[in-house]
Parts: C-alpha cells; sequence; structure tokens
C-alpha cells in the first residue's frame, strides 16, 4: 500500500525515544504530529484532524501516555478510542416507519454511485430483512440513468417505478408512493439526480421531493474515496435536506476512507451502510469501530473473520480454529483452507484486510496470483499423509521428490513450506488477538512495536 | 520581468473566451483558495512558522497531498530565507510561483498525440464514477465540431445502461457507436470497433472501458487484454491512455494513477467536475511524484466545458484576483 499505518509512523518515532524510559511533552508534540500526518493522509478533512488532534494531545499529555512505560501503544490506544467515539460506536440500522411504506430518499452527486446503491440496497432489504421494496427512478437528468435503474430491477428481479425522463422529479415521487400504498410495498426507494457539485437549482429540486415524498430516511450517498471536500459535500447537503445517515460507496477499493470520518464529524449522522463490491449483494452494514482501525492503517481483521464465518462449514471451522490455536495445523488444513479462502473471495482483497500484512516481508506489495495456487495445490497433493502431518520430516530428498511429483522445482517446495510455517505463526497471531478483543478493547492486541 | 508578467503576457497571446472558461470554472476553487490565502497573508504579516503551518493547512485542504506539501513548504521556507522575506505579502507571489511550475514544465507540448494519416485511438480508463462516460462524448463533440470523422466504442460492458448512456452521447454528438451485448467480452468490443472504425475510415476511435477500482487484479488484467487487442490491430495504438480522475477525489487519486500507469501506460489525465468547490490539489502531486501530465479538464456540465488544460489558464484562474491587484499595483507605480 501507499501508505503507512499508524502504529508503522509512530514507530519510527519511538525508536528514538526509547532509549529515555519516560516520553516528555515534546515527544508526545512529535507524536502528535504524526498522528496528524497518517489522518490526512487517509483524507480526513484538516478542520477535523485540527480538533481530533487537540482532544487526543489532551488525553496523551495527561496521565494517561506520560506515566506509561510503553507510550507507543498508548498512543496508538487512545487515538483508537477516541476514533472510535467520532465514528459513533455503535452500528446504526436502517429506519422503519410505523406505517408503512418507509421512504428513503438517496442523495449525493453523480458518480456516488446512487443508483447501484438504491439496487443494492432494495436487495439487501428484501434478502436480510424480508421487505418487499419498490424502487423510484427519478434521475431524470443523466443519460440513461433510469435505464441503469430499471436493468439493476431485471437483474434482481425486483420493480422499478419510473414515468420516463419528462416528468418531473416531484411528480414521479408522488405517483411512486402511491403505487406503493396500492401494491402494499413496504419501502419506497427514490433514486434522485446527482450533479457535480453542490447548486442551488438541485437543492430546491430536492427539497421538493423531500416535500411530497416526506421521506422516513434520507441517505447522502458517499464516495469513499472523496478527499478534502467531503465535508462540503456533507454540510450543504445536511444544511439544506437535514440528513439521517450516509453510505459510503467503493470501500472495496485501497482508500483509506478518511471521508468516512469527516462526513460523522460535521454532520453528526451515522453511517449506516457501506458499498464492497460491483455485485448487486456487495453492501454491508457499516462498523465504525472497524472503519477506525481501517483508517490508521491497522487492517480490518473483524470483517475478514466475518467474511470466514459466512463461508466456511461451522464445525469443520471450530475443528480448525483448535488446530490453529495449538499450531497442530497440517498441509490437508491448508489445503481446505485455501479452498476455502478461495470462496471467499479475490485473494488480494484479503490480504488488505489483514493486519500487518503490509509489513511483513514476503507479503508486501504482493500480487497474489490465483494460477499459483494450482500449483500450491500440486506441491501439497505430492506429498505422503507423513509429510503433510509433520512438515518437519521433509529433508532433501523428500523435497526433491516433491519437487518431481508435482512438476515444480525444489524452490517452489521450499517456497512453500516456509510459507506455510509463517502462516501457522498469523493464524496464531490472529485468533490470540481474536480473544484480546473480546476482554477489552485494544489491551490484548499486540503491537509490532512492542 | 515579474512572474505576473509573464503569465498574464502567455495568456494575452490566448483568446478571450479560453480565459474565460478557465476564469469561470476555477471560480469556486479560486474564491476559497485565494480567500484563504488573502486571509492568511492578512492575519499574519510576518512570515514564521505558525504562517507556514496554516499555509500547510491551506495547501492540504486543496487535497495536494501531505508529501508534497511539506516539500513545497521546505522549498518555501528556504526561498524566503535566501531572499530575505519577511513580510507575508512578499511571499505570496512565492507561492503561485512554485505551484505553477510543479504543473508545468518547460519545453512539454501539450495537446493529444493525434495521427496525421492515419487513425488516432484513444482508450479512457478509471474507477467507477469518476466521468469517462460523458468525458468521451464531450470529447467526441469537440472532435466533431474539427470536422473528424468520430466513432465511439461501448466497451464497458458490465455496468447496467452504460452502453445505453453511451448511445445518447452517440446520438447528441451525430457519432456511431459499436456496441456489443451487455457482459459481453470488452476485448471482442474493441477489436470490433477497431474494424468497423477503420472501414468507416474514422479520424478518431474513442474507446470507452468499466469503471474499475484499482486494487481488483483480475479487472486491471482484463485491461490490460483490452488495450493489447488494440495495439495488436494497430501497431502503435492505442496513441493515448488517458486516466480519468475526479477532481474531488483525495489522496486515493495517487494509487489509481499508478496503478493504472503499470498496467496501461497512462500517457496523460483528463480531471473532471472541477468547477465544483473541489480543488483537484492531487494533480500537483500526482505531477510531483508520477510526471504524468493533465491534458484536459471538466470546467461545467455544458458540451463544450471539456478544455484542454494550460497550466498558464489553471495558474491565470487559481490567481485572477491577485493578478489584478498585482498589475493595479505595478500600475501606480509606474
Amino acid at each position: 500500500m501507499a501508505f503507512e499505518g499508524l502504529a508503522e509512523r509512530l514507530q519510527g518515532t519511538l525508536n528514538k525515544i526509547r532509549g529515555k524510559g519516560k516520553v516528555s511533552e515534546a515527544d508526545v508534540k512529535v507524536m502528535m504530529r504524526e498522528v496528524r500526518l497518517a489522518l490526512l493522509e487517509a483524507d480526513v478533512n484538516f478542520k477535523v484532524v485540527k480538533d481530533f488532534i487537540a482532544r487526543v494531545k489532551e488525553r496523551a499529555v495527561g496521565q494517561e501516555v506520560l506515566e506509561s512505560l510503553t507510550p507507543g501503544q498508548q498512543v496508538v490506544k487512545v487515538v483508537n478510542e477516541e476514533l472510535t467515539a467520532l465514528m459513533g460506536g455503535e452500528q446504526s440500522r436502517i429506519a422503519t416507519a410505523q406505517k408503512p411504506p418507509t421512504v428513503v430518499m438517496m442523495v449525493g452527486l453523480q458518480g456516488a454511485g446512487k443508483t447501484t446503491t438504491t439496487g443494492k440496497l432494495a436487495n439487501h432489504l428484501r434478502k436480510k430483512h424480508n421487505r418487499n421494496p419498490l424502487m423510484v427512478a427519478a434521475d431524470i437528468y443523466r443519460p440513461a440513468a433510469i435505464k441503469q435503474l430499471e436493468t439493476l430491477g431485471k437483474q434482481l428481479d425486483m420493480p422499478v417505478f419510473s414515468m420516463g425522463d419528462q416528468v418531473s422529479p416531484v411528480e414521479i415521487a408522488k405517483e411512486a408512493i402511491a403505487r406503493a400504498k396500492e401494491e402494499h410495498h413496504d419501502y419506497v426507494l427514490i433514486d434522485t439526480a446527482g450533479r457535480l457539485h453542490v447548486d442551488e437549482e438541485l437543492m430546491t429540486e430536492l427539497d421538493e421531493v423531500k416535500e411530497v415524498a416526506r421521506p422516513d430516511e434520507i441517505l447522502l450517498v458517499v464516495d469513499a474515496m472523496t478527499g478534502q471536500d467531503a465535508v462540503n459535500v456533507a454540510e450543504s447537503f445536511n444544511d439544506r435536506l437535514g440528513i439521517t445517515g450516509a453510505v459510503l460507496t467503493k470501500l472495496d477499493g485501497d482508500t483509506r476512507g478518511g471521508a468516512a470520518l469527516s462526513v460523522r464529524a460535521v454532520t453528526g449522522t451515522p453511517i449506516k451502510f457501506a458499498g464492497m463490491g460491483e455485485k448487486t449483494d456487495a453492501l454491508e452494514p457499516f462498523h465504525p469501530e472497524r472503519m477506525a482501525s481501517r483508517i490508521l492503517g491497522m487492517g480490518d481483521v473483524l470483517t475478514l473473520i466475518e467474511k470466514a464465518q459466512t463461508n466456511v462449514d461451522e464445525e469443520r471451522a471450530k475443528e480448525l480454529e483448535r488446530k490453529m490455536r495449538t499450531n497442530e495445523l497440517t498441509f490437508d488444513d491448508f489445503l481446505e483452507q485455501l479452498a476455502q479462502v478461495r470462496n471467499m473471495g479475490p485473494l488480494d482483497e484479503l490480504m488488505n484486510m489483514m493486519p500487518g500484512a503490509g509489513k511483513m516481508k514476503g507479503l508486501k506489495n504482493v500480487q497474489v496470483d490465483e494460477k499459483q495456487i494450482g500449483q500450491i495445490e500440486a506441491i501439497v497433493r505430492s506429498m505422503t499423509k507423513a509429510e503433510k502431518e509433520d512438515p518437519s520430516i521433509l529433508n532433501a530428498s523428500r523435497r526433491r521428490r516433491i519437487a518431481k511429483g508435482s512438476g515444480t522445482s525444489i524452490q517452489d517446495v521450499n517456497r512453500l513450506i516456509k510459507q506455510f510455517g509463517e502462516m501457522k505463526k498469523m493464524m496464531k497471531q490472529m485468533s490470540g488477538m481474536q480473544k484480546g478483543k473480546k476482554k477489552g478493547g485494544l489491551g490484548g492486541m499486540k503491537f509490532p512495536f512492542m | 520581468m515579474s512572474f505576473f508578467k509573464k503569465l498574464k503576457e502567455k495568456i494575452t497571446t490566448q483568446t478571450d473566451s479560453v480565459t474565460s472558461k478557465f476564469k469561470d470554472g476555477l471560480t469556486k476553487t479560486r474564491d476559497s483558495f485565494v480567500g484563504q490565502m488573502n486571509e492568511l497573508v492578512k492575519d499574519y504579516r510576518k512570515v514564521d512558522e505558525e504562517f507556514f503551518e496554516e499555509l500547510e493547512d491551506i495547501l492540504i485542504s486543496a487535497d495536494v497531498g501531505v508529501h508534497t506539501v511539506m516539500e513545497l513548504i521546505d522549498e518555501l521556507r528556504e526561498e524566503a530565507k535566501r531572499r530575505n522575506i519577511s513580510e507575508a505579502e512578499d511571499i505570496q507571489p512565492l507561492i503561485s510561483e512554485k505551484l505553477a511550475e510543479l504543473l508545468q514544465k518547460d519545453d512539454e507540448e501539450g495537446g493529444l498525440n493525434m495521427q496525421e494519416n492515419d487513425m488516432t485511438v484513444i482508450l479512457f480508463v478509471g474507477v467507477n464514477g469518476v466521468g469517462k462516460t460523458t468525458t468521451i462524448g464531450k470529447m467526441a463533440h469537440k472532435f466533431k465540431e474539427e470536422g473528424k470523422k468520430v466513432v465511439l466504442a461501448a466497451g464497458d460492458t458490465f455496468r447496467a445502461g452504460a452502453i445505453e448512456q453511451l448511445e445518447v452521447w452517440g446520438e447528441r454528438t451525430g457519432v456511431d457507436v459499436v456496441k456489443q451485448q451487455a457482459g459481453s467480452d470488452p476485448a471482442a468490443v474493441m477489436y470490433d470497433a477497431v474494424q468497423s472504425a477503420r472501414s468507416k475510415k474514422a479520424d478518431v476511435l474513442l474507446c470507452d472501458t468499466a469503471g474499475r477500482l484499482q486494487n481488483k487484479v483480475n479487472l486491471m488484467n482484463e485491461l490490460e487484454k483490452v488495450k493489447r487487442v488494440i495495439s495488436r490491430e494497430i501497431p502503435d495504438a492505442p496513441h493515448e491512455v488517458l486516466l480519468v480522475l475526479d477532481a474531488t477525489t483525495g489522496q486515493n487519486a495517487m494509487s489509481q494513477a499508478k496503478t493504472f500507469s503499470k498496467s496501461t501506460d497512462v500517457s496523460g489525465i483528463v480531471l473532471t467536475k472541477l468547477d465544483g468547490t473541489a480543488k483537484g490539489g492531487i494533480v500537483l502531486a500526482i505531477r510531483n511524484e508520477l510526471d504524468i501530465p493533465v491534458k484536459f479538464v471538466g470546467l461545467g456540465e455544458g458540451l463544450d466545458d471539456l478544455q484542454e488544460f494550460q497550466a498558464d489558464q489553471y495558474v491565470h484562474g487559481l490567481f485572477a484576483d491577485v493578478l489584478k491587484e498585482a498589475e493595479e499595483a505595478a500600475e501606480k507605480s509606474e
């Protein structure tokens, strides 16, 4: 990744301080500068950063850090706690009106992903909440925007209400809600027009739509890659329409997503969903506490574990977890793991969620080649049962035989055995971390610079 | 000759309409950016550490990027020392000078690499939602106005409604669109498009591609293949690979520029949505660290609001007010 995580940033500073035993106020100042840079590099708005730093500094200069024997860890802990607090802590759900239909208005700038998100949200409501939403095509300006929503509707086999691009959005909203009542839809999702930037004309129109639609939820759709301007966008939509929440899109990219913090800080409304991929089911509830670690470049273990949980057979998972913990993992388990991991999604995506993945030598900037996996499989299959269970017996002659049997080179075999060893170590660390999390926040987490 | 005078002279050789396009398009940017600068100068008067810190914030608020900002500030600090500048007022021209220097390298030819006697193929790449299709529509209009025969290739076969969106642009500008069904192989569409554009004796072929996030290895490989197919049909093509960037994007734009360059050898940048409050400062960082030139900027929603990028014009647009003041001051002293 292009950016270093906060932990790595602080490491350099701390190395200089380490010999001194305790840190001084001046040292804290240096550390705060690093925190500031890390947040700015993550695209958190500079004003938000300023306030944030002031708060963290206050705590840091107080007893918490100065008195600590592990100042580095303390700073990261304070930063993480404050960030999580700012992000809103709890996960937030979509509103339900007392009397259906619940009307949801999707607003945002052009290209943020309103139409795609409308489709995803409809799918989410049906799949996860057993609802029957009606999508409404009210973007009459962008060429083929209506067609796009209709196509999504067809793909999902869900109804889309449209009246072409010659009728005003206000009229469309009115008719759509009437239709929803008639046909007993419990949710109405209105896809409104975007603009290149916030302008009066757009706001007036959205205001008018709001007037007739009386939405229970106005969701601001924001591109996670947005830079400093995220604050202006969120502010103007919020001032004019009073948004009730936000959806962060394109979070499956490699952006740090500091915009999330900016949006949250200026509107005070929760981020409710995150767009995590191109497919129609790639909308996930937003987890504020995970976003904090992502902004800081600390990886997203929880999402990784959750992904694993939905894709892995539970009993097998328990067995594997036990093996991981006790370090009994065999090459057979490894193969099975590989197969399961592949079910979870592209490997490089998973890699990015792993904390410290950027730091591990072999993993840095790794372009995971899916073809290589075939080779790995061949190597493992060329091992005897005893070898799979106890890699330590793999001497030179055995390795030579395996290389021949799998049509690879001895170097390939050596590399795999080494990687397997590393993976075992990492798995052990990860399961340790998970336990620590349960006990109480970051306390149990091991930081590389401890 | 002062920096502003030089700038002014360069600009007067260009048509007023272009100048005013840049000036109008950058109004919001200028208002906030230059407004902040002026306030800074007023607030501080003296050039000290705090002044530089504040300046740092202003530049960062334009998405210039921490790295480039630090470099810039360091240079300014030294320059101020060297020239013995202590008044905040006097450092302002220096700042604009530095920014212009970054944007514009000497002896560089702007514009596109157009083929004189053969078809010019331009490939558009970028992440989702930056405005690739719209940019192609506007560019088709521009070439059409110049009397060229244009063909569009509907290479975004993935996003719902993308082909239709390009077709609407085709109708609006009166240009042929080569397409296949949604979901078909984009490389096959490109192959078709090249053949068809050739037989139609087109001057320019504009190739749309599906938006993709740069960390999706498979999709980036697909893009490489699209480019390869074009090169196989016409050896030097694509003659331009334009990365479309959203001006509101933050630091991730750097990652986009890096990764897309790696797989498709990006030859230039189109910066869209610049007429908003966004400042597109990230192009400074990209220029500083990667050296990919900005070739076009989107300054509005109109058909002819896509403008060839000119660093002079851009800086002029940013500093139009300062420029006027400087002129007036110069007149007074004469």
